[in-house]
């Protein structure tokens, strides 16, 4: 079969530094006269400050194919799909494309919150490129799609958010490209309308349309592609049946992961407690990958400039839907120093147990209060590693129940000790 | 489907070998036959002077709701409403007679001076806030360059075009001044919307020009609303050109604006045009907009990646 989308060595740099601001009037004047030609020169003169966000990216896609890209966050992933649908254009290399284009990366863009659903149908199907008799034509199925018949004549700044996700949702599913982009979507909405999109994906792909799917939730990579590309660093590391790639990609997680210590930009200098960094160990290794089945470990640094009467650390953990697990405090063990916390610089280490999280991405947010007074400094999701379930069947399938947390509970069972009639 | 191929891996000087049994050619072939218009291929190098016109065309609906949501969402939540598009020169023009007509005697070809600023500033208004809506319109629109693909000019031109409303609600207080101050119309008021397509034409290549800077350079939206007033000094609506001696009026008509704003005067109240400052404005518009068209289809491309 020919290929609906062929990539051909795509490379993207992006430059890092952006250009120094313009202090005076006479620079910006002369930015102004001189700008239109610099693009082209500062373009090719390459400095240090240069990321290749993908590297030397070659693959096809045939018709009718659902295809995963996975692999972590930084990988190229997004930009690859910004190319894809045309938004940025390849540095090297070139794509084709074998049909329209439409992405689900692009759920929402163009809703005005002041327009009513109607209108913002109409909007956002221009916007993804349906002419207006193609939405007319859809409109109906659009609107039973979202379920939001009731709301159509509403502002959408009235809608819930998942009515909002919903609509938009629905009017870019029926835009019935050639080439489906999915990235990350279902993350949103309910479980039940996260299992019509996901019917809509199957439909589109059976009517020979081609998907490629973006996401870092490997199991809905495994559900519903047969052919995943791994890409790492912005290259292709592996392309192949879905199975072995997302295996691999499990496997080799900790390998792919260089760990990260993340570090605070200076709090005010107001904060009486200043976190320094923060990182992720199992095994007392640094690292973002987590195994599922073990205890790790969130270590945090942080200057205490005074001391300070029932201060508390604290870690809001969240999951990659935005759903908060637990809060955990160090005041809750009353550790040593909790309640009179000394001025000095510190480590304070929790560790979260093995067979507790499912697998996914999750974020901690680290913060410190005064208890029952007020919030000292709050570094919203400082920290973010990803949970594995490594393959084997049975802790799959424990991993794709309902519920936030997955743990392996002790179960009893005693035989009830028969009551003798005749006692 | 062989699925565990390994993917070559080639060196950057082989960018142009086809990577499987499929040559470019070939692929090329099958995509037009397959389906009108839909074979797409993206490469780094823009092609320079090459307008897409037939791909702007395609998305004129696009252009069409676009205008449209401006206009739809320009006056929510105000009290007053499109008043407000009456009101801006409506109060430029009471300002500019106290201080210009009667304080300064200021002289206006004889016409009544609240008349004659009125005419001055109604595609003076339009036009500056063309100019300010538009380049910041890119920069607004962040959400929408970064997510989806289409013609980024469709943007700034949308941003223009839903200014000809306000200037079309302010156009109607004119008419009870024409009749209060007694003008009487000529056939020259037929070539009046030759110079709204000037201005609108003109506001477009000042706006692409500037939306484009803004992207990369934020210093626009302070600078532009200061340039925007020294324009309005150096374009004849507060007073008329020939206050200027007959030896300086080419510098003057080296403003654009100059001849939009004297053209649309004259042909309101029905003098002889001055048909050399025109043909010179008309002139500087179409390069400018030609200027600024190229400058923008340069730079269009790394709109998601800047701004």
């Amino acid at each position: 079969m020919k290929p609906t989308i062929r990539v051909e060595h795509v490379s993207k740099r992006y430059r890092i530094n952006a250009r120094q601001l313009h202090n005076s009037l006479r620079d910006t004047v002369a930015a102004l006269v001189r700008a239109p030609f610099d693009q082209k020169r500062n373009g090719e003169s390459t400095s240090g400050n240069t990321l290749w966000a993908l590297k030397d990216v070659s693959f096809e896609v045939t018709p009718g194919e659902v295809i995963g890209i996975i692999g972590r966050n930084g990988a190229g992933k997004s930009t690859l799909l910004k190319i894809l649908s045309r938004i940025t254009k390849p540095t090297e290399g070139r794509v084709f494309l074998n049909g329209r284009v439409g992405s689900l990366l692009e759920v929402g863009t163009g809703f005005h919150s002041e327009l009513t659903g109607r209108e913002n149908i109409f909007l956002n199907g221009a916007i993804l490129g349906m002419t207006r008799q193609e939405i007319e034509r859809k409109f109906d199925h659009i609107v039973a799609f979202a379920e939001t018949e009731a709301f159509l004549d509403t502002p959408v700044k009235h809608y819930s958010s998942g009515m909002t996700v919903r609509l938009a949702f629905a009017v870019a599913a029926h835009l019935e490209p050639e080439i489906m982009i999915v990235d990350e979507v279902l993350a949103v909405g309910d479980a039940a309308f996260q299992k019509k999109c996901l019917g809509k994906m199957n439909e589109i792909s059976r009517a020979g349309r081609t998907v490629l799917f973006v996401s870092h939730d490997i199991s809905a990579v495994n559900a519903l592609c047969e052919r995943a590309i791994l890409l790492h660093e912005g290259a292709v590391v592996m392309s192949g049946p879905v199975r072995e790639v997302s295996a691999h990609y499990l496997d080799r997680a900790n390998r792919l992961y260089s760990p990260i210590t993340w570090t605070s930009s200076p709090t005010t200098p107001s904060s009486e407690i200043e976190l320094k960094s923060a990182n992720t160990l199992q095994g007392g290794v640094a690292t973002q990958a987590i195994d599922c089945r073990e205890p790790f470990t969130i270590s945090m640094q942080y200057e205490a400039r005074m001391a300070l009467r029932k201060s508390r650390l604290f870690i809001v953990l969240r999951n990659a839907k935005g759903e908060i697990l637990f809060t955990t405090s160090d005041y809750d063990t009353l550790t040593e120093g909790a309640i009179d916390r000394k001025a000095g610089r510190f480590t304070s280490k929790v560790t979260i147990p093995g067979d507790l999280l499912k697998a996914g991405s999750y974020f901690a947010t680290i913060g410190a209060d005064i208890k029952n007074e007020r919030i000292i400094f709050a570094e919203n999701d400082f920290i973010h590693f990803d949970v594995f379930e490594s393959g084997d069947d049975t802790l799959a399938e424990r991993h794709k129940r309902v519920g936030l947390i997955a743990p392996v509970l002790a179960w009893q069972t005693t035989e009830a000790e028969m009551q003798s009639p005749d006692a | 489907m062989n699925t565990t191929k390994k993917l070559p891996v080639a060196e950057h000087s082989s960018l142009i070998e086809p990577t499987s049994e499929y040559s470019s050619e070939q692929f090329e072939a099958t995509a037009s036959t397959l389906r009108d218009n839909t074979s797409i291929v993206i490469e780094a190098d823009s092609t320079g002077l090459s307008l897409n016109v037939r791909e702007i065309w395609a998305y004129r609906e696009l252009l069409y709701f676009l205008i449209w949501r401006d206009i739809k969402i320009r006056y929510k939540q105000t009290f007053l409403g499109a008043i407000w598009a009456i009101i801006q020169p409506l109060f430029a023009m009471l300002l500019f007679t106290l201080f210009f007509g009667k304080l300064a005697r200021m002289p206006s070809d004889n016409i009544p001076y609240p008349v004659f600023a009125y005419a001055g500033l109604l595609p003076w208004t339009f036009f500056a806030n063309a100019v300010t809506n538009s380049s910041n319109s890119l920069v607004g629109s962040t959400s929408l360059i970064t997510k989806v693909y289409f013609p980024r000019v469709i943007i700034p031109a949308a941003a223009v075009a839903a200014g000809l409303l306000d200037f079309g609600i302010a156009f109607v207080l004119l008419i009870p001044m024409l009749i209060y101050y007694q003008i009487t119309l000529t056939w020259s008021l037929l070539l009046l919307p030759l110079f709204i397509l000037l201005a609108t034409l003109l506001a477009l290549g000042i706006g692409l020009w500037m939306s484009a800077l803004n992207v990369r350079y934020r210093d626009v939206r302070y600078a532009l609303p200061f340039l925007v007033q020294l324009w309005l000094f150096a374009s004849p609506v507060i007073y008329p050109s020939s206050i200027l001696p007959e030896r300086w009026k080419w510098l003057l008509a080296l403003n654009p604006m100059t001849g939009i704003i004297e053209g649309f005067r004259t042909s309101l109240f029905g003098k002889p045009f001055d048909w050399a400052v025109i043909a010179v404005s008309a002139a500087m518009t179409l390069v400018l907009l030609a200027y600024s068209t190229y400058v923008f289809h340069r730079v269009e491309d790394t709109f998601a990646d800047i701004v």
